[in-house]
């Protein structure tokens, strides 16, 4: 494993009263694609702008490489941010506005006119020089936004929700560049956004967080199959999450039905909540099913079904290729380690989850 | 010039009533009480008591009285206009940092005190300024050297720059208020260090603002009357004073109107140099 | 700390400029001495000479009927015309803000010659009536560049929804344009209103002898000397105005309702 690059240690930032970060700690290591996913208001940009430099924390310390940077501004900092709203010189073209930070540094004008080839080419937008920003669509203002920001070799890339003001199909395909380009320049990237889906397609670290607490931490396929809490199940795609009691190890009742589970270490009747993804919910004829229900809903969404089904009174939310007429009887049956147990949230993230349930 | 703002649809037209009968009344008006009168001073000023076409009123600029009000208030409006800016540019920044209500500060600055009459809130200038005023009080209290600036030119500069610094102040304001936060941001991102910034984003940005200031004080100090009047005694004549007295005392409409056109060649230069940084015909002072 | 420190005394200071003249009015006001030159001790009698001295209730009942008419023609005939102007073609529209603009970038004096010339030239008795004229030709541009954001703000759509709903166009504009548009009419006549108060240069070249307003009085006064009534006057109208700011600013407000994790939608 690569070293931390960046170490966040103890991070409180309160505003008006209002505690936005708590205790947070958080670690990044080189080349990793570190995602902070979370509602608005979660903390995800004011941790962003911790690490720029353009907040400083009321509590704690922030390392780069091992040296405490949390007084040093922004412009002493080895690395460089691509703002929400691309953040672009309006009155300077695209060679001037990719030129700004080699030509504080005072780079000699050879070195600066190859960075500035080698830059639109990376983004696909050579030719582009003498352009004026507000000439330019959303998607290729955004691409000259991190060319804008590659160039100085930061040895760490902060992305503020860079995508969320272009339309579905051009964030798609620009996601994909910024896989390549991060694979490309080999640096460090922390990206903000309140988007799953992207977390999910490009991130190597997915850090949940909300309300100032850090949720869960984990690589995109611990975070979606096995969320440690409600509000990660319920953030993270479409999800019946169901309070339970645990009877003991490897076996959980479910609105009065017992199922076989594959988690150990809850403790004997114990309650807890559980999370199983609408396409884990196999739907199977009555008597083979561990529940029985009849089907209230069906929705033709393309590539499955989407169904509810009522069973002992909950809506279960169900993906499935198969379609079950409504008013089909049928039996629910979930595999043990489609079923995901969790504990109840603590007391100061109950509140949380209760307003995004 | 390149454009400053960002990419702008065509703002939607939309037609409520019969156009014509909505655009009728400010296009009368309009003809009537702005553009048939600017035409009234060409003709007065190009033309003698008989109605003969001359260059004459035009020219009386150049004879020794008239072209020394003009240079001095030439003088006296672009020094008030260099302070104006210097003054305001610091508090235009200070208000737009911390996102002071536009609406509250626009009382405060602007409205509020333009319910007290501007004559006698210039005039109070003489009551503070006087050998035994309010200032030369507090001076001599601090053992200061006293002021005597009262009719003189200084005095004159001090009431141009107390009655348009309002005109300078809101629109730096505007201007800076529109820069987007994150572009500052981006800069010490990039490096900069804080003259940097200021230097290469922050007062270029800021240009549309300094430039419609500069017009909205320049053009009112040259062309005043009144303060020169009430605060430079009765020797200081500036060229406003000149026309003045030609329409008020010696009823010389022909030459009043002449040197107006002088007058106003400086001001239709102004309003180019607006009219190009102003593009979208926002307006300046609003 | 320093700096904010530092930047609230500009600011202080930059207030304490603008706010010294007026205080020293405020002062002389109070001033048992017919001149302004020495402090005669403390009284109200110029408050009491006010109600007497016709003069000047004169020049205060012509000045606030000017800027009262002149302000609500200015609205009425601004607005109208803003509304035409946003809805007219790049080119015309470039035209008409051009010619709003000329009052506002021209020279008082040479505004106020050219509207001398003008009612010279058509034989117009000068008066009260051409003191209006001239006002609210200088109002009209305050209320249109004020007017002006709002009508392009107007989302089209919203019309053509009461269109849609049945309303008529009369209908449809009086109930759902109009009252986006109304803050901008209401500070574009508060501006013209104050505008008009304030005016000097223009009412001193268009009026008739015998009429005056404060302004003009004033000037008149100021050779022989300013009659403390006149401060006293402008005492109580900056102050009934600085209560009805105060008001106006410090009712209570409605909260505005921010609902966190607004954003959320169903995945």
């Amino acid at each position: 494993m690569s070293a931390k690059l960046i170490d966040l240690q103890h991070i409180t930032k309160i505003y008006d009263g209002n505690t936005v970060l708590d205790d947070m700690n958080l670690y990044i290591r080189e080349n990793e694609f570190l995602t902070l996913l979370g509602p608005s208001g979660c903390g995800k940009t004011t941790t962003l702008r911790i690490i720029g430099g353009f907040e400083k924390p009321d509590k704690g310390a922030v390392l780069f490489n091992g040296q405490d940077i949390t007084h040093l501004p922004p412009n002493k900092r080895q690395l460089n941010t691509v703002f929400q709203k691309y953040a672009l010189f309006p009155h300077m073209t695209i060679a001037e506005n990719i030129a700004f930070g080699l030509k504080i540094k005072g780079k000699t004008r050879s070195y600066i006119q190859d960075k500035i080839k080698y830059a639109l080419k990376l983004v696909n937008l050579d030719g582009f020089e003498s352009r004026m920003p507000d000439s330019l669509s959303g998607g290729q203002q955004q691409r000259i936004a991190i060319a804008r920001a590659i160039v100085n070799e930061p040895k760490l890339l902060l992305l503020d929700e860079p995508l969320g003001a272009l339309d579905l199909k051009l964030r798609q395909d620009m996601q994909y560049e910024l896989i390549r380009l991060k694979n490309e320049l080999g640096i460090t990237f922390i990206y903000v956004t309140h988007d799953q889906e992207e977390a999910l397609t490009m991130s190597d670290t997915i850090v949940v967080m909300n309300q100032g607490y850090i949720q869960q931490i984990g690589t995109p396929e611990k975070i979606y199959n096995e969320p440690e809490n409600a509000f990660v199940a319920d953030f993270i795609g479409d999800s019946n999450i169901l309070p339970s009691l645990m009877i003991r190890d490897e076996l959980v009742e479910i609105l009065g039905a017992r199922f076989a589970c594959v988690d150990k270490g809850f403790g004997e009747n114990r309650p807890v909540d559980v999370v199983i993804r609408p396409e884990d919910v196999d739907l199977v004829s009555p008597e083979e099913g561990t529940l029985q229900g009849v089907v209230t809903h069906l929705i033709f969404k393309g590539v499955h079904y989407e169904m509810e089904v009522t069973a002992n009174g909950f809506e279960w939310l169900v993906h499935s290729t198969d379609m079950f007429p409504v008013g089909t009887k049928v039996g629910i049956r979930v595999d043990p380690f489609d079923i995901q147990i969790m504990n109840k949230p603590e007391s100061e993230d109950e509140e949380a989850v209760a307003i995004d349930a | 010039m390149r454009k400053t703002t960002g990419k702008k649809p065509e703002s939607p037209r939309i037609i409520y009533f019969n156009q014509a009968a909505m655009t009728a009344p400010y296009l009368f008006w309009a003809l009537a009480f702005i553009i048939i009168p600017l035409l009234m001073i060409f003709y007065y000023g190009l033309t003698d008591k008989t109605g003969a076409f001359t260059l004459a009123n035009v020219a009386a600029i150049a004879t020794a009285e008239h072209s020394k009000a003009l240079w001095l208030a030439l003088a006296l409006s672009l020094v008030s206009t260099a302070i104006c800016l210097l003054l305001a540019y610091p508090l235009a920044m200070i208000l737009a940092n911390r996102r002071v209500s536009q609406q509250s500060f626009l009382v405060l600055i602007f409205i509020l005190p333009m319910w007290m009459n501007f004559l006698l809130r210039t005039l109070a200038w003489q009551t503070l300024l006087e050998k035994t005023g309010v200032i030369n009080a507090i001076l001599t209290f601090f053992h200061l050297p006293p002021l005597n600036i009262i009719n003189t030119p200084g005095a004159i500069v001090l009431g141009m720059v107390y009655n348009f610094l309002p005109f300078m102040i809101l629109p730096l304001y505007n201007s800076l208020t529109k820069i987007d936060p994150s572009v500052v941001n981006a800069a010490y991102d990039l490096g900069a260090n804080g003259v940097q910034t200021f230097c290469r984003v922050i007062f270029p940005l800021s240009i549309p603002g300094v430039i419609s200031g500069i017009t909205m004080v320049f053009v009112p100090a040259l062309t005043t009357f009144v303060i020169s009047n009430l605060l430079g005694g009765s020797k200081i004549l500036l060229i406003g004073n000149v026309i003045e007295q030609e329409f008020t005392q010696a009823s010389n409409w022909h030459l009043g109107s002449g040197l107006s056109i002088v007058l106003m060649a400086f001001i239709i230069v102004n309003m180019v140099l607006t009219g190009i940084f102003d593009k979208n015909g926002e307006g300046t002072a609003l | 700390m320093i700096k904010k420190s530092a930047e609230k005394i500009y600011i202080a200071l930059i207030v304490l400029f603008m706010y010294a003249p007026i205080v020293t009015l405020m002062v002389l006001s109070f001033n048992n001495s017919k001149t302004r030159a020495k402090w005669g001790g403390f009284t109200f009698k110029w408050y009491v000479e006010l109600f007497d001295n016709q003069a000047i209730l004169q020049a205060l009942s012509n000045t606030l009927a000017i800027a009262l008419l002149s302000a609500v023609a200015a609205t009425v005939i601004g607005t109208v015309a803003t509304l035409s102007i946003a809805g007219m073609k790049r080119r015309s529209r470039a035209v008409f803000m051009s010619v709003t603009n000329i009052p506002m970038l021209n020279a008082e004096i040479v505004t106020g010659i050219s509207l001398m010339l003008l009612f010279i030239s058509f034989g117009v008795r000068f008066g009260f009536g051409t003191i209006l004229l001239s006002h609210i030709t200088f109002n009209i541009p305050y209320v249109i560049l004020s007017v002006m954001p709002r009508a392009k703000q107007l989302n089209p759509s919203v019309y053509e929804a009461a269109l849609d709903l049945g309303a008529s166009r009369t209908q449809a504009f009086f109930r759902v344009v109009f009252p986006d548009l109304l803050p901008g009419i209401l500070s574009g006549f508060l501006m013209a209103f104050t505008m008009s108060l304030d005016d000097f240069i223009i009412t001193h070249f268009t009026k008739g002898p015998g009429v005056d307003t404060l302004s003009t009085k004033i000037y008149t006064e100021v050779k022989k000397g300013i009659k403390p009534e006149m401060y006293a006057l402008s005492t109580l109208i900056f102050v009934t105005v600085l209560i009805l700011l105060l008001l106006v600013n410090y009712r209570p407000k409605p909260q505005d309702a921010s609902i966190p994790g607004a954003e959320r939608t169903k995945k």
